[in-house]
């Protein structure tokens, strides 16, 4: 029960009048992010986040600064849903399988119980993954305390081979994405041993790739771009929630109990084995298509067909941040950024944070409860006003949002080459997207590139170059053996079928 | 493949291989520059090449991959990755959001941004001066306002700003 102490310690920290207005704030921008095209979970904080370096420097104010970007996140988690289900443009590419019953709802008339239906479950799959991040992750964190050099890059490792083998996507694109992520992160002075690498005598390259700036053009510029090629018109059905339908639609979701805990359960599961959301939601969707008893009728605008990939993409969003907090490596891009600001605030993400600054892990937890109460209330009620954000015309929304990344890559170094940079960043996302090659890995790569390189140098320092020191023990062979699977998934699976054929 | 019709600017095979290829030369570079910078066990433990050195070997064995998969596949030829239309519309955002970034250094963010929202009203939106002028300088007031008055982050300013006195 030393967790429950902790948590109501933290809600003390969490409750306060600043902490409260922030975490509305958070959630409001965070929907307005969500439902703009151009601007997502990722590159929304990361644009945030250097409007948050002079808050974090007051006593206290890393826990703010916190709860303001991570109540961002669930404002965008929660935003995704409106567009897909009013206008059937997925905000967020985890909202991809809502647009499939969402959108069908709203076309027959029956916006209000989409929403409704959504938004609930996006809650209840966030619950569930808060509780087990309550409970779980100061295990997780006392168990990794016991970790050296080898077991963390092990656990980068599984992070990245998780990549490569669960994206189901083509494993060299995926590999090739992160390589330049890691590439690019040994860009400029190699801490180490003081040598510069890759710089090529330019001056603006010794501070190397900030992943704030790809992240804001990868996926801000890139999807702008994106966008415009499918046209500029957003036509969407009309989004008015009232009372009635929000408790008409209550009564029926207890019916989904099943669907929702299994979907809760993909997500939680997807979410801490950095898969993700997007997979999440399409893999609880398809499960639930297949065990419903009018699974056959999914995509005709089934509130069930709502409920399954909502409740897995929130918590697998949600429970993103379990391994962030505890061990150091983000399940999300999202995840990644935040753990970016907890770097540049000058907190060392990790299990030693449970030790020595309890007040902000236990006040972050307990503002996820209390967020995700404050995104419930906020969408539920101003939907509405949201979607006329949609109803902008596109000439204007989207060189304001241009503006908007422009100035976010500004202010993180106060560099104008960072500017230039994110349309470089920008372009490459776009060609990216459109080759199918997968971002999150490289933006992962980008931020956990030094850490990673670091922990190998350690590691195999102490091994004398041996590299059986990722064998060493239990835990790190087991780890290492663990990663390997899954690095050889799509492998193994194929072979298994093919014994099993002939058989 | 009705993208095909209008007339395509470029095959998904063209830009795939394209893409790979600029990926292994990006590769190699990494694989010289970890040579250059020394990539073996130093005195003191694994040179500063070390670890890129794997990383640029990766990239070039993954775009190598990429690149014999789309030769081989004549399907991809047919694939329109871009038609003219969208190359076209395509450039009337990326040319002028180029010019926008290089303009900011001479004019101060809130001046570029102005001219650069008002551009894409005026060439995208086909609005009359009457609603661009309010919207866009509308637009930068309200930016100057949350950003150099109330966040207090200062952001680039040009030749106006100094006339006025703002710096």
């Amino acid at each position: 029960m030393e967790e429950v102490n902790a948590l109501l310690q933290g809600f003390g920290v969490a409750l306060s009048p600043l902490n409260l207005l922030l975490m509305f704030v958070g959630v409001i921008l965070g929907i307005i992010i969500g439902v703009l095209p151009g601007l997502g979970g990722a590159n929304g904080v990361a644009i945030l986040l250097p409007l948050t370096f002079s808050m974090a420097q007051q006593p206290g104010g890393t826990t703010s600064a916190i709860i303001l970007l991570s109540c961002i996140y669930w404002g965008a988690l929660f935003g995704g849903a409106i567009t897909s289900i009013l206008f059937n443009i997925p905000g967020e590419p985890w909202s991809v399988a809502t647009t499939f019953d969402g959108h069908p709802l709203a076309q027959l008339g029956r916006a209000g119980s989409a929403l409704t239906a959504a938004f609930t479950s996006s809650f209840f799959g966030a619950l569930v993954a808060v509780i087990m991040i309550t409970f779980l992750s100061p295990v997780v964190a006392g168990f990794a305390l016991r970790f050296g050099p080898p077991e963390f890059f092990s656990v980068y490792l599984l992070t990245f081979c998780a990549f490569v083998g669960m994206s189901g996507g083509n494993a060299a694109k995926t590999i090739a994405s992160m390589m330049i992520g890691f590439a690019l992160a040994a860009v400029g002075l190699d801490s180490v041993t003081g040598t510069l690498r890759l710089t090529f005598g330019s001056t603006s390259l010794l501070k190397g790739f900030d992943f704030l700036i790809a992240v804001i053009g990868l996926f801000g510029i890139g999807e702008i771009l994106e966008t415009l090629e499918e046209g500029l018109a957003f036509k969407g059905a009309s989004a008015r929630i009232n009372f009635k339908v929000v408790l008409e639609t209550w009564k029926e979701l207890p019916r989904y109990w099943a669907t929702s805990l299994r979907s809760a359960a993909v997500g939680c599961f997807m979410g801490i084995v950095p898969g993700g959301a997007t997979p999440a939601s399409f893999m609880s969707y398809g499960l639930a298509r297949r065990l419903s008893k009018d699974g056959n009728d999914f995509g005709s605008g089934k509130v069930e067909g709502v409920v399954a990939p909502e409740t897995a993409a929130h918590a697998a969003g949600t429970s993103a941040l379990l391994p962030m907090i505890t061990l150091g490596v983000p399940g999300s891009p999202t995840a990644a950024v935040l753990l970016g600001g907890l770097l540049i605030w000058g907190l060392q993400p990790g299990p030693l944070l449970f030790v020595e600054k309890p007040d902000f892990v236990w006040g972050l937890i307990a503002s996820m409860y209390l967020g995700n109460i404050a995104g419930l209330i906020v969408v539920l009620t101003c939907v509405p006003l949201f979607a006329a954000i949609l109803r902008i015309p596109f000439s204007i929304i989207a060189p304001v949002i241009i503006v908007i990344c422009a100035i976010g890559a500004y202010t993180v170094h106060n560099s104008m080459f960072d500017v230039y940079l994110m349309v470089a960043f920008g372009v490459l996302g776009y060609a990216f997207k459109k080759l199918g090659y997968p971002l999150a890995p490289m933006v992962l790569a980008l931020v956990l590139g030094d850490r990673a390189e670091e922990n190998f140098r350690n590691a195999i320092k102490g091994s004398q170059g041996d590299l059986t020191v990722f064998f060493s023990n239990g835990l790190v062979g087991g780890l290492t053996s663990f990663a390997l699977l899954l690095l050889f998934w799509p492998l193994i699976r194929a072979g298994w079928r093919v014994v099993l054929g002939k058989s | 493949m009705e993208k095909g019709e209008q007339g395509s600017a470029a095959s998904v095979k063209a830009v795939e291989i394209g893409v790979a290829v600029v990926i292994f030369l990006f590769g190699a570079l990494v694989v010289f520059d970890s040579y250059r910078v020394g990539a073996k066990w130093g005195d003191d433990g694994p040179q500063a090449g070390y670890f890129p050195l794997y990383v640029g070997l990766l990239i070039c064995f993954a775009s190598a991959t990429i690149f014999v998969r789309a030769f081989r596949n004549s399907a991809l030829a047919a694939e329109s990755f871009v038609s003219r239309d969208e190359l076209k519309k395509i450039l009337t955002v990326l040319v002028p959001t180029v010019v926008y970034v290089s303009l900011i250094a001479y004019l101060g963010f809130y001046v570029a941004s102005t001219l650069y929202i008002a551009y894409f009203m005026w060439h995208l939106g086909k609005y009359a001066w009457i609603k661009i002028a309010p919207v866009s300088i509308g637009v930068s007031v309200a930016f100057f306002l949350i950003f150099e008055i109330w966040f207090s982050v200062p952001l680039p300013k040009g030749p106006l700003e100094a006339a006025l006195g703002l710096n």
